[in-house]
């Protein structure tokens, strides 16, 4: 994988988003204190947003392109083939599990690896209402996996979860990215989830990017607080 | 009731159907559009759908009563070029109805879409959704109850028109009578009698209507 982000500006409140960066891992993450960004970053990825200017690409194809006139070529996310899980799953409330996972499969047909991965069959049938906060995570990482995507964006997928439904997700997360291979771009503001699943890491304070480089360095430990990012 | 009552009901259930019809395709897209784009004119626009509401009913009929005559810049060419009357004929009476009712669906519809998260309809073309599928899918399901509820709404005000439909559509027995009228004409005549079994007809139709309307508009809010 390799995500270009080149000259990218998104004005915003009360800030303006600029980000010069390039990722390749397997596993990337995003972090920084809420409103640095970070979901808006993600959403103009996912072709959901429209930049005033900068360029974005996935493996060599150009995804948004836009010159410093604000002209340029935005490719719907519909085509973008970009997986998009939002920080609360946004599962559609209408629909059954199983119809939630085939939203986005064009042949019907229930995605297996998907489903053994993510633990998703006793869910099937249910309705989205008879789910845990857990397991509706999971159904919405589903869904996002089933459509094929090459690339999966992840808004904090562990947020207003208790511990223990945490390591269970971040478990699927690690089997997400190690069995089915699919990259994945990690957005959150916790250091130690970002540590747990990533190797390079972008930080974002107020719409810029403060730090951008291997995990493993820019995620210190400090003794008695857990881990911090370092700027460089 | 007696069959001449009994008609009135029917001619009064089977206008505010008409009427019901002609005003969704439009109502229902005009409430998307407020819900879900910015475009010149929006406020304006808005503002005009919602007059009938706030008008007295009878210069909402003269109004009408002027566009569709046979000389009116609606009229005139509906006459001349398809040979339809609209005034004093029942197409009057669902002209006032849609026109008096619309204000309502376009305002439980606008209501019905802001309900639906947009960042559902988001993820749905993230999913490979184009906007066509994302409506008919996600848009369009979602808001249904609420939409179901606001077409009620409109049926109900549709069944009860009175002031606009007088001057567009006046009150000739047999073809233009609604229950409104009816009811009116026979307290003038005195037969309160049968001014209470018109009247009871209507509370039982619009209390229907109004109910369901409600129940589902209330299931929308809280789904």
């Amino acid at each position: 994988m390799k995500l270009e982000l080149a000259g990218i500006r998104l004005p915003l409140q009360p800030f303006t988003l600029e980000v010069e960066a390039t990722l390749t891992a397997a596993a990337s993450g995003i972090c920084g204190p809420s409103g640095a960004g970070k979901t808006s970053l993600l959403e103009l990825i996912a072709g959901l947003r429209r930049p005033t200017a900068g360029r974005v690409s996935l493996d060599g194809e150009t995804l948004t392109d836009i010159r410093s006139d604000a002209r340029g070529v935005v490719l719907p996310a519909r085509h973008r083939r970009i997986g998009y899980v939002p920080q609360d799953g946004a599962l559609f409330p209408h629909l059954s599990v199983r119809g939630n996972l085939l939203y986005g499969r064009r042949d019907g047909d229930a995605p297996a690896a998907v489903i053994e991965v993510l633990g998703l069959g006793p869910l099937l049938d249910r309705s989205i209402r008879q789910l845990s906060g857990g397991e509706r995570r999971r159904v919405a990482l589903g869904r996002a996996l089933a459509a094929g995507p090459r690339l999966l964006l992840l808004d904090e997928p562990l947020s207003g979860l208790d511990s223990a439904l945490r390591e269970r997700v971040l478990e699927h997360l690690r089997m997400v990215r190690d069995e089915l291979g699919v990259p994945m771009l990690y957005v959150s503001h916790d250091l130690t989830e970002l540590a747990a699943l990533c190797t390079q890491l972008l930080v974002i304070e107020r719409g810029r990017v403060v730090a951008h480089g291997p995990a493993a360095e820019l995620l210190v430990p400090r003794p008695g607080f857990g881990l911090r990012a370092t700027e460089r | 009731m007696t069959a001449d009552e009994w008609a009135i009901l029917g001619f009064t259930l089977r206008t505010a159907g008409l009427a019901l019809l002609l005003i969704l395709p439009p109502g229902v897209a005009l409430g998307w559009l407020l819900a879900r784009r910015s475009w010149p004119g929006k406020t304006l626009i808005e503002t005009l759908a919602a007059l009938p509401l706030v008008l007295p009913p009878v210069a909402t009929g003269f109004l009408l009563l002027r566009l569709f005559g046979r000389r009116g810049p609606l009229g005139a060419p509906l006459y001349e070029r398809l040979g339809l009357d609209v005034v004093f004929t029942w197409r009057g009476v669902v002209v006032a109805m849609a026109v008096m009712s619309l204000p309502l669906l376009v305002r439980a519809s606008r209501v019905a879409f802001e309900g639906v998260e947009t960042r559902l309809e988001d993820v749905a073309r993230t999913l490979g959704a184009g906007e066509l599928r994302v409506l008919a899918t996600i848009t369009l399901p979602l808001a249904a109850r609420g939409l179901l509820g606001g077409a009620l709404l409109a049926f109900a005000r549709a069944l009860g028109e009175f002031g606009a439909t007088i001057i567009v559509a006046g009150n000739i027995p047999g073809r233009t009578t609604t229950l409104a009228l009816a009811i009116f004409h026979r307290i003038q005549l005195g037969e309160d009698g049968a001014a209470l079994r018109l009247m009871a007809a209507a509370a039982v139709v619009a209390f229907v209507a109004v109910w369901v309307g409600e129940v589902l508009l209330g299931r929308g809010r809280h789904a």
